[in-house]
């Protein structure tokens, strides 16, 4: 049992706050994935778990243990990073073999773990080479291999797949979900790509300027954003968002129409749809199509509402051509609201 | 106007890139001859007969007369000399990377205040001339009991050795990823296990490579061994208080027992060197 438990974790360099007070809870053998643009702090708290970072307050435990003050070899952890760190004096054996020894851990017990993991990761034929004489692929493979060898109770990944090209990025992805989801270990997972987030993670914590945003199950995050930063920041195109006025209890007017939505005690509010959500149907809103770009399965029409840019995801076999009028209908149970100065979802 | 337009033919590329070889070849042809002339002439004399050393016109072939040298080498003092100087270039090696290294790695992977500060004085160190130090250094030394020991002169060339130890760990240990330290101490090491286990069996070579660097700078140093030392003089200081009055084929062999060492260990370590002052050699 390995639960994470983040208790108002703060992190400053100088006077620099990378990291505004964190709480985060991440259960026994769930798969977080901590996503947000760089610089936003999500790799100093996975350095502040793995003990590599020292917080500037709050505390940090796993499997209920107090973490925080301990080094990283105490913690029960194992870490992939983003560049590797094969140890290039050691070949691939030994590199898997290096925490086992440091255990001191029986030499047919080290062959053992060795040899298993060499197979999980499909390197067993590389063992005797040299981190020089590998690809990034194969080296990305020794460093997961070595970080499961550890058998840990927390696996921490920085931007693990980012430094190989695309390809080869999809397979190391779906490979190591399975893997991951087989060695029953909790892990922390640090990327900027959201792709890579929704399709791995149980539940992934949007982070921006230093705080988390949301965390949430992927589709909870794409669905229901908690702010509009998630709304902009996840979803490729992102969320539209539209400035409505207040028309009546629970009537709004965006961009000169009418629709139902929340009791607020405001004047205004964001109205937000996903691209793919809006339908073409009479009465909707009125936009002019400026760019359409047929992308097979469905179409990407880039539209302009009241001099605002808007997206929609469109069936390819509606004919849209560069300054055809369009009435687009919102589906009414995808549409989400957004107050304009909290940016907070209401 | 349109002739001058005409007859302005660009000129190619292949003509500047030629032009540019041409210097490089020259100007290394230069530098070679600039070190080998007088190493050559150098081992020539030493190898040949007193006579021919002196004699005119010279073959410019050395005969292998080991005449010089073997009087060199049973003259009396010579031996000693030469221990002397071993076990000071061996104390400052052990003094100079001793201190050295960890102030390297101390600049590589620390961020404290006056860094940069002390980045410039381990240079200025190198600043004062070493006329300048001598004589205080000379009472100072024979206030603590420390003149004409080797322990005394060992230091004194540790002291103008350091610079470069500390310089040179600094640059390599700057190229070891801190990472490689951090998947350590994941794995189970402490601070010390990790530098032992990652960290030092990638910057041996390196180290070992500076070491003898600060070996040589003491076994080259006169200046420092002959004011400093009576009775104990190291090879250098020795040669030079008695060649001066030694007929010239001892003065060549006297030249070549302090070059060839020096050169056998900058030839061993050379591509060390090399890299250290970022010249890539591969």
């Amino acid at each position: 049992m390995a639960e994470i438990l983040i208790k108002n974790v703060a992190k400053s360099f100088g006077s620099f706050k990378a990291l505004h007070s964190i709480d985060l809870e991440i259960a026994d053998q769930e798969f977080m994935v901590l996503l947000g643009a760089s610089g936003c702090g999500k790799t100093t708290l996975l350095r502040i778990v793995a003990g590599l970072e020292t917080p500037t307050q709050g505390e940090v435990w796993i499997g209920g243990r107090r973490v925080d003050h301990l080094p990283p070899r105490e913690r029960g952890i194992a870490m992939v990073f983003q560049n590797y760190a094969v140890f290039p004096h050691l070949t691939v054996f030994e590199n898997i073999a290096f925490g086992l020894r440091m255990k001191k851990l029986p030499q047919a017990d080290i062959d053992r773990r060795v040899t298993r993991t060499a197979e999980l990761m499909h390197i067993e034929q590389l063992l005797k080479r040299y981190s020089g004489q590998l690809s990034g692929g194969q080296r990305q493979r020794v460093a997961v291999a070595r970080a499961l060898a550890m058998e840990p109770d927390v696996i921490l990944m920085d931007e693990p797949l980012s430094n190989l090209d695309a390809l080869l990025r999809l397979e190391m992805r779906a490979e190591l979900k399975g893997v991951l989801a087989a060695s029953k270990t909790t892990t922390i997972y640090v990327t900027h790509d959201q792709v890579e987030a929704m399709s791995l993670a149980d539940r992934i914590s949007v982070m921006n300027q230093g705080r988390i945003v949301q965390a949430a199950t992927p589709v909870e995050v794409y669905r229901n954003p908690a702010a509009r930063f998630v709304g902009s920041f996840i979803g490729n195109p992102p969320m539209n968002f539209i400035p409505a006025m207040k028309a009546g209890e629970g009537k709004w007017t965006v961009a000169g129409i009418t629709i139902d939505g929340p009791r607020a005690g405001r004047d205004r509010l964001d109205f937000a749809i996903r691209p793919e959500d809006v339908d073409v149907a009479p009465g909707g809103l009125k936009a002019t199509a400026r760019v359409v770009e047929p992308l097979g399965a469905h179409t990407l029409v880039t539209t302009d509402i009241e001099g605002a840019m808007f997206r929609a995801v469109l069936d390819s076999d509606i004919r849209v051509s560069p300054g055809d009028e369009l009435s687009l209908v919102p589906k009414p149970d995808r549409v989400r609201w957004f107050d304009p100065e909290t940016t907070a979802a209401v | 106007m349109t002739d001058a337009i005409l007859t302005d033919t660009p000129r190619s590329v292949s003509d500047a890139q030629a032009a540019g070889r041409f210097l490089i070849i020259a100007s290394t042809v230069l530098l070679c001859v600039w070190v080998l002339v007088p190493i050559y002439l150098l081992a020539v004399n030493t190898l040949s007969s007193p006579q021919e050393v002196s004699g005119f016109p010279k073959s410019g072939v050395p005969s292998f007369d080991f005449g010089s040298v073997q009087f060199f080498v049973s003259f009396a003092g010579v031996a000693r000399a030469l221990w002397n100087s071993v076990v000071v270039a061996v104390l400052t090696m052990v003094l100079s990377i001793g201190l050295g290294a960890p102030a390297g790695y101390a600049l590589t992977r620390f961020d404290f205040p006056g860094k940069e500060a002390f980045r410039m004085l381990v240079v200025m160190t190198r600043a004062f001339p070493l006329p300048l130090l001598a004589l205080p250094l000379a009472v100072m030394f024979i206030r603590v009991g420390l003149d004409d020991t080797a322990l005394g002169l060992a230091l004194v060339h540790t002291v103008l050795a350091i610079p470069f130890a500390v310089l040179i760990t600094f640059s390599i240990f700057s190229g070891i990823p801190i990472e490689l330290e951090e998947a350590a101490w994941t794995l189970g090491c402490n601070r010390w296990q990790a530098f032992q286990k990652v960290v030092l069996p990638l910057v041996l070579p390196g180290i070992t490579a500076s070491a003898v660097f600060a070996f040589t700078i003491s076994w080259n140093e006169v200046f420092a061994a002959a004011v400093l030392t009576i009775e104990n003089r190291t090879l250098t200081a020795f040669l030079v208080q008695n060649l001066n009055v030694s007929p010239l084929h001892l003065k060549f062999a006297g030249g070549a027992a302090l070059v060839i060492p020096a050169l056998i260990f900058i030839f061993a370590v050379r591509k060390y060197l090399f890299s250290m002052w970022g010249i890539a050699n591969r």
